[in-house]
């Protein structure tokens, strides 16, 4: 694995050993994830690139502890999730990962606090503290007066920070970004990007997934996916290179 | 648990029409448990009242006298005078097909029978004026009769009017010493309650042409010793005739009873029936749950990436149906008591739900949401969090 970081002593966050995701089509079976070897240290921005049909979206799944890989290990944070059980994998999913999906995902029936408070309910925070932290999240990506808005009444842009607020509510180890600015115009796409760079500076590992590669060049380090396998993995600039 | 009751009401809110219309269904199951099960109730009720009026206490004696085995009226009054501690009263009774004539007037339908003085307390009617029957009326066979407050107003005008007056049966001229208050609120009827003349048995005997007294009324001090009486008297009874197909004592409470049972049948039986519309309420609840998980797939995804367990999903869509099935069975409560008193002061019964009906049907109700709510909550909460986050 080219690993080409400087600071060796850093502490992985993602360790994916030989994954492999097997789906049984007919008698055909599909290799999605075809041997990936993986590690993401504490602090790293990386986009995970490649085409549709690559594997890139099992791979997130994966990632984002919301599948477990046909075999090899997967440790988040130190944690063995390769073989937990579902309700296992939402606790993980709940405590250690802010998702960003492409389409937002906001529930349209509660209004933007409602959207950012789900998984501090779901992690058992008490009432008043929900609302506050809640609060304070959708303060950093500048929507708090609109919290009583529903999802609806907003922009595509402004949905989208919406979600990222509601990923940070929870202060998770990783954020995990599937195509974030797929639904976006090319300025609020800028907007977004920025933001996730500015989260990173903060501190925050960031995972992004995406078929797009100059949005892949936002990141520091590009991890590109072809046939289920890692065909490239390094630094943005020899990424920018081999373009 | 709070949180899945907020987002159940904010659900059957913001779908404010399909959830009326599931409602609906356990809102029709519910009202007509109550309505069918309170006016049978309230129906059977005024049945056992108007029974009960004709004293539960009482029990009927019929003999049949041979010429070598006999019961005569001093033999009852000595068993009778026996049992003073159990039996309140007791009548030697003579009915007779008799019509009354006063004049030109005829009454055929009147209830005619020879008593002693005890039957106006059997009965626990009151004199409106004259006097009762007497022990001496009895004894020296006087032909004095106690008349009805129907036939009184008929042949005479009033009770007043009717006293020392004389009225024929079958030929025999009989004075009028009482007449018995009215008992019926509507008035007087013609064969009703109130269309009776007594006479002393003693006479009444004589008319019939009969050598000896074949039925007899007693009055059970406690209705609750009715079962000892009635031994006591099959008992007394038996070491005369030697035979027990030649007496037969009928007590009215047994009747009562065997009322109450096919009461309590019938109203199962109606209660079942409209349960059964509950049933269908029910699979109608678990469709709609069905149709509301398949819509909010994708809502489910979104959860359970955020970390919902499968238990938080499936306590939020079975509190929903539940509370949905709820609300029905409280709107289908009040309808069905309203429904109920409305019906049973236009048929003229006191019918209201009884607790046990409205206890049984709402706990009934909230079941069916949490049984028929359960299967589509599982499907919901067994849901892959990839294939519901794909879905639209």
């Amino acid at each position: 694995m080219a690993e080409t970081r400087t600071e060796e002593d850093r502490t992985p966050l993602i360790q994916l050993a030989d994954i492999y995701k097997i789906y049984q089509m007919g008698d055909e079976s599909v290799h999605a994830n075809d041997g990936i070897s993986l590690t993401i240290y504490k602090g790293e921005f990386v986009a995970i690139v490649g085409k549709s049909g690559s594997g890139k979206s099992t791979l997130m799944n994966i990632i984002g502890a919301l599948d477990v890989p046909t075999s090899g290990t997967y440790l988040l944070g130190g944690e063995d999730v390769s073989d937990m059980t579902d309700d296992e994998l939402a606790g993980i999913r709940n405590k250690m990962i802010g998702f960003i999906f492409q389409q937002y995902n906001l529930l349209p029936k509660l209004d933007l606090l409602e959207n950012v408070e789900l998984p501090l309910l779901y992690a058992g925070v008490p009432a008043a503290e929900r609302r506050e932290r809640a609060m304070a999240s959708l303060e950093r990506v500048g929507l708090k007066g609109k919290w009583k808005n529903m999802p609806s009444q907003l922009s595509g842009g402004q949905q989208q920070r919406v979600s990222i607020a509601r990923a940070l509510a929870g202060d998770p180890s990783l954020i995990l970004a599937d195509e974030p600015t797929g639904a976006l115009d090319s300025k609020t796409s800028r907007e977004v990007l920025d933001f996730l760079k500015k989260l990173n500076e903060e501190g925050n590992t960031i995972v992004m997934i995406t078929h797009d590669s100059s949005i892949a060049l936002e990141a520091k380090r590009v991890v590109r996916i072809h046939d289920g396998k890692i065909d490239f993995d390094g630094d943005v600039n020899e990424y920018a290179a081999i373009l | 648990m709070l949180q899945s009751f907020k987002l159940a009401i904010k659900s059957i809110w913001s779908n404010k029409m399909r959830s009326f219309l599931t409602m609906l269904g356990i809102i029709i199951g519910v009202a007509s448990v109550i309505i069918l099960v309170s006016l049978v109730n309230g129906y059977m009720s005024t049945v056992v009242e108007n029974f009960a009026s004709m004293g539960v206490n009482q029990m009927t004696v019929r003999l049949t006298n041979l010429t070598s085995r006999s019961v005569g009226v001093d033999d009852m009054y000595q068993f009778y005078e026996e049992h003073d501690d159990l039996f309140a009263q007791m009548t030697p009774q003579v009915s007779l097909n008799a019509t009354i004539k006063k004049g030109n007037e005829t009454l055929t339908s009147t209830s005619v029978g020879g008593y002693s003085e005890a039957y106006l307390a059997i009965k626990g009617y009151e004199l409106e004026a004259g006097r009762n029957l007497q022990y001496g009326d009895i004894t020296s066979r006087n032909k004095v009769c106690v008349l009805g407050s129907y036939g009184a107003q008929e042949l005479f005008g009033s009770a007043e009017k009717a006293l020392g007056e004389t009225v024929k049966l079958n030929g025999y001229a009989f004075t009028v010493v009482g007449v018995v208050e009215q008992q019926e609120e509507d008035g007087p009827e013609e064969g009703g309650t109130d269309d009776l003349l007594w006479i002393p048995y003693s006479v009444a005997v004589k008319i019939a042409g009969s050598a000896d007294i074949s039925s007899y009324v007693f009055a059970t001090a406690d209705v609750e010793d009715t079962d000892t009486c009635k031994t006591l008297l099959e008992e007394y009874l038996y070491t005369f005739y030697k035979d027990d197909d030649l007496y037969r004592v009928m007590a009215n409470s047994e009747m009562l009873d065997s009322l109450n049972e096919q009461i309590a049948m019938m109203s199962a039986m109606l209660g079942g029936i409209a349960g059964i519309s509950l049933l269908v309420a029910g699979v109608g609840v678990m469709n709609i749950m069905l149709v509301s998980v398949t819509e909010r797939v994708r809502e489910i995804g979104i959860r359970k990436a955020l970390g919902a367990r499968r238990r938080t999903i499936m306590e939020q869509f079975v509190i929903e149906a539940a509370v949905t099935s709820s609300i029905g069975g409280v709107i289908g409560i009040l309808l069905g008591a309203a429904v109920t008193s409305l019906a049973g002061g236009l048929i003229g019964i006191k019918a209201t739900p009884t607790p046990a009906a409205v206890l049984i049907s709402f706990s009934v109700s909230v079941g069916i949401g949490l049984i028929f709510g359960y299967m589509p909550a599982d499907r919901a909460a067994k849901l892959n969090p990839i294939d519901a986050l794909r879905s639209d």
